[in-house]
């Protein structure tokens, strides 16, 4: 029998001191307002119960009808959606434009595709896919499921978190709509200086590169603060340190990269458009510059990229495969050292993508060093999980076949990883196909699977309905079969010779085969992502009704209706373990005495997760999306001209100012 | 009671709740880490932080690819960056000030502090003006001057974005909103000045005594 929880343990609700801390708010010796009693008029949930308290809170949180209200919500949940569907929309862009690339690379000599064209192409494809895709992706998943997995009613910061994906909508919108119009970038994804500077590449098509790295990345930072103090400091009562479930835990890592690794890209970009725009030198050696030092500011974030791209799957797959090992996770507290360590190191091995520089034989050997040491987190985690399946009672349904298809394709990633982190083979095959392979092996196994495997698993919480099963292996077969079919074969076509960002091949050099196998493979990978989307669209319809909590799943989002209701939970829950919902099978301990007519939330301690405050959170604001159309503005003004950083500052101010200043009727909010 | 879950239903009910805990006397808002806006604030500052390290490690990046330095151009003058470097000193003692008044939730005194800083904010802003205008270089004549021009403007910005916030807040603790949580804001408006400050310490010194020193 397995080693599963014991109510006895740990279920029992501790005695209130160990649940709340009981200060005043005011500070020592102030007689502060914040210690007021509660105004008696105000209907407090202790006082209403059932469906009227879930109908009444569903209005003090909703969100207003009409375009208006659309654009000026907060609730995490909406926006939450909006960032996971607009990052899987840039998902199936980003493939279409692998899609074109591979049609051209399936002969020698194809004229399909012009070279201007295919660099636009890859440049579009590996920008869309890293920044609009793969750090959005992970955020995304964050502000809809961090709120209700640590148990409170809306994210912190809800104005700045609206603000924050118009921000990156609208970044994406400028660099596509520049794509259209044949003015997309054509630098590559990581738009290396000489070649992006302004004497190689006149024009607009690097600035718009550069913009979009600012709109993006403003983003990333702001969703990640919001993410770190909803996980700091909304936790509900009780959720002790080591109770934080494994996905919200990857999440808080994930930021943390996020808020350090994501200043350096912009520092970057910002050095490039610079040089480009108003004549610095930052780069160019004539001056006083240095190439290489766009190169190490770029890949001080670009390292941990990968990581931003791997850590929040790393939560998808916890949380999946505890739910379907139907046990606790075997090895919880590495499992977290081992995402607490993979943050840290994702940071000492920049150096790795600049072994061909030519750098001190030292230092070489150091990152080559740092870069095998992370396997050893990485190894810790899969055998975690692994023994979790091993030792419980695993259920395969269609989530848990997607991460068992992660498990090996990114094991197989991880085997060309640490052949090309050894200098003399880097040297090698640098540029080749063969690194396309590795890379592909490593983001699609370690953050695409996951992902399809989470949309199977959390759609049933997102839509009140069940996806279908049986598309769903279906589509799992499609997927693991094409992918290896296409990606597979890329590893010899590099070995043979073939570099990358090539618009086409000579016959004699007879790589014909493989690539026509490549985009054989392709295709059918595509055609399971139609399926994919055909059975999201058709469940949304006409799957059947969910429950709260289909998989019979520990974790609070569980215990919120399928879709949540706008207040998330009826009342905030007191959470005495790890799975609370195996713990509390018969009734929810939870707390009383927050404002039903107000947008209370209970504030609480970092470490012991104690309530603390209970708090107004901001109610809806147009603000945000003004704020936001001014940012664009401002952002894509300057490209143009300096001055806009003048004059389109100044709506933005106006913006901020409506975003700041308390409304008439409203209080106590910001 | 062995496994965890039993057979899982097909999605359940709602649980009933148990009550165990009321929070109706639990106080509305508090000061400096307890509060969540803190937290962002010093989420900001960390990310800001790191623009601030990685544009100070470019900046001896370039010093040390180049070995002369400031490469053609002189050292920068002394007497408007020493004079800003004092004043942002100074401003210290009434940044405590507000945020101490602000906690006491005394009214009078919070709104006087916070006239006070907003007037000095722009007192550095114009000695920032003068600053930049003396300089002997311009941006786009080398990389000293490049990157002399980006950690300036680096921390105007932030220079102007806390002044703006300051002078916001005054006026709403002239207005029917001046009180209550607004208190809590001010010290948390004065934990971003500090930061600003802090900030200031070591590119003054890398900006105006290290070409000097090197
Ligand atoms: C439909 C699945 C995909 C296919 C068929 C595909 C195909 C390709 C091909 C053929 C290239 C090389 C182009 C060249 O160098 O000539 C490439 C580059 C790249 N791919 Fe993908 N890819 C897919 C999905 C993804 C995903 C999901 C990601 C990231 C999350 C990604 C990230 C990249 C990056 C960063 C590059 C490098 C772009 C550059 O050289 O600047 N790809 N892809
Ligand atoms: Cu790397």
């Amino acid at each position: 029998m397995t080693r599963a929880i014991t109510s006895d343990d740990f279920d029992a609700v501790p005695e209130v001191t160990r649940l709340a801390t009981g200060e005043r708010g005011g500070l020592p010796g102030v007689q502060s307002e914040a210690d007021a009693p509660p105004n008696p008029d105000e209907l407090r949930d202790d006082q209403v119960d059932g469906p009227e308290l879930s109908a009444r809170l569903a209005k003090t949180w909703g969100t207003d009808q009409g375009l208006i209200g659309a654009l000026s919500t907060v609730d995490h949940k909406i926006i939450g959606r909006r960032y996971i569907v607009t990052a899987i929309i840039f998902l199936f862009l980003g493939g279409l434009s692998a899609v074109a690339m591979r049609l051209q690379l399936a002969q020698p000599e194809s004229t399909l595709i012009g070279p201007d064209l295919y660099n636009q192409l890859f440049t579009m494809h590996g920008t869309t896919m890293m920044f609009l895709f793969g750090v959005p992706i992970g955020e995304a998943f964050a502000v809809y499921l961090v709120p209700l997995m640590v148990g409170t009613r809306n994210i912190a910061f809800p104005r700045l978190n609206a603000y924050s994906y118009y921000v990156y909508l609208f970044g994406g919108l400028m660099i596509w709509v520049a794509f259209m119009l044949n003015i997309g970038p054509d630098v590559g994804w990581f738009a290396y200086v000489p070649l992006s500077g302004p004497e190689f590449s006149p024009g607009k098509r690097a600035d718009f590169w550069a913009q979009m790295i600012t709109f993006t990345e403003v983003a990333g930072i702001a969703v990640a603060i919001s993410v770190i103090t909803t996980v700091f400091k909304l936790r509900a009562p009780g959720m002790t340190l080591d109770r934080i479930p494994l996905f919200v835990w990857a999440e808080l890592v994930n930021s943390f990269v996020i808020v350090f690794a994501l200043p350096a890209v912009v520092t970057a970009s910002a050095m490039l458009i610079l040089d480009r725009l108003v004549g610095t030198h930052f780069f160019n050696p004539a001056e006083g510059g240095d190439a290489l030092l766009y190169q190490h500011l770029f890949w001080f974030f670009g390292h941990p990229e990968v990581y931003i791209i791997f850590l929040p799957a790393t939560g998808w797959v916890s949380a999946i495969v505890v739910t379907f090992a139907r046990r606790q996770a075997f090895g919880y507290i590495p499992l977290v050292l081992s995402l607490i360590a993979t943050g840290f190191l994702s940071f000492g091995l920049w150096v790795h993508h600049m072994f061909t520089t030519g750098l001190p034989q030292l230092g070489a050997s150091f990152f080559t060093a740092s870069s095998m040491l992370i396997a050893i987190p990485n190894g810790i985690q899969i055998f975690c999980w692994i023994a979790t399946l091993w030792d419980g009672r695993p259920v395969f349904r269609a989530p848990l076949l997607f991460v068992i298809g992660f498990f090996f394709i990114f094991v197989a990633g991880g085997l060309s990883g640490i052949m090309l982190a050894s200098v003399p083979l880097d040297s090698q095959v640098h540029d080749t196909f063969f690194v396309v392979a590795h890379f592909h092996y490593v983001l699609i196994g370690g953050n695409v699977f996951p992902l399809i495997a989470a949309v199977y698993y959390w759609f049933p919480k997102f839509t009140g309905r069940m996806m279908s099963e049986r598309i769903g292996r279906w589509h799992f077969g499609l997927a693991f079969i094409g992918f290896n079919v296409a990606f597979f074969p890329m590893h010899i076509t590099g070995l043979m010779g073939m570099p990358r960002r090539v618009y086409t091949y000579l016959p004699e050099m007879g790589w014909g085969n493989l690539n026509m196998l490549s985009t054989i493979g392709a295709a059918i990978f595509f055609a399971s992502f139609v399926l994919f989307l055909y059975n999201i669209v058709s469940s949304a319809r006409r799957g059947p009704l969910a429950g709260p909590n289909p998989w019979d799943a520990g974790t609070l989002e569980w215990a919120a209706a399928s879709p949540p209701l706008p207040q998330n939970f009826d009342r905030i829950p007191v959470v005495t373990n790890r799975e609370p919902l195996w713990a509390h099978r018969d009734a929810l301990p939870v707390v009383a005495g927050l404002s039903v007519d107000n947008r209370e939330q209970i504030v609480s301690t970092i470490t012991h997760g104690r309530a603390d405050l209970k708090e107004s959170t901001p109610e809806p604001s147009i603000w945000p999306f003004i704020a936001a159309v001014a940012t664009a503005i401002l952002f894509i003004g300057s490209m143009f001209t300096p001055w806009a950083i003048v004059w389109g500052s100044i709506p933005l101010i106006v913006a901020l100012m409506g975003w700041f200043w308390p409304k008439p009727s409203m209080e106590d909010e910001r | 009671m062995t496994a965890g879950p039993s057979k899982p239903p097909a999605g359940g009910a709602m649980l009933p709740h148990s009550i165990v805990l009321n929070a109706r006397q639990m106080p509305s808002y508090a000061y400096g880490h307890r509060s969540p806006i803190w937290w962002g604030t010093l989420g900001f500052a960390a990310a800001e932080g790191m623009g601030f390290a990685l544009a100070i490690g470019a900046y001896f990046y370039l010093v040390f690819i180049n070995g002369n330095w400031p490469l053609s151009a002189p050292a920068p003058d002394l007497f408007w960056s020493s004079l800003f470097t004092l004043v942002m000193l100074a401003s210290l003692w009434p940044n405590h000030m507000a945020k101490r008044n602000g906690g006491r939730e005394d009214l009078a005194k919070s709104r006087r502090d916070l006239v006070i800083m907003s007037v000095i904010g722009l007192v550095l802003l114009g000695l920032r003006i003068m600053e930049l205008g003396s300089l002997h270089v311009r941006w786009d004549q080398n990389a000293y001057g490049s990157i002399l021009w980006f950690l300036l403007g680096l921390h105007t910005l932030h220079l102007v974005t806390d002044i703006g916030d300051t002078i916001v807040l005054t006026a709403l603790m002239f207005t029917r909103h001046g009180h209550g949580k607004r208190f809590s804001d001010i010290g948390d408006n004065a934990f971003y000045w500090y930061f600003v400050v802090a900030s200031w310490a070591p590119i003054y010194l890398l900006v105006y005594w290290f070409p000097r020193w090197w």
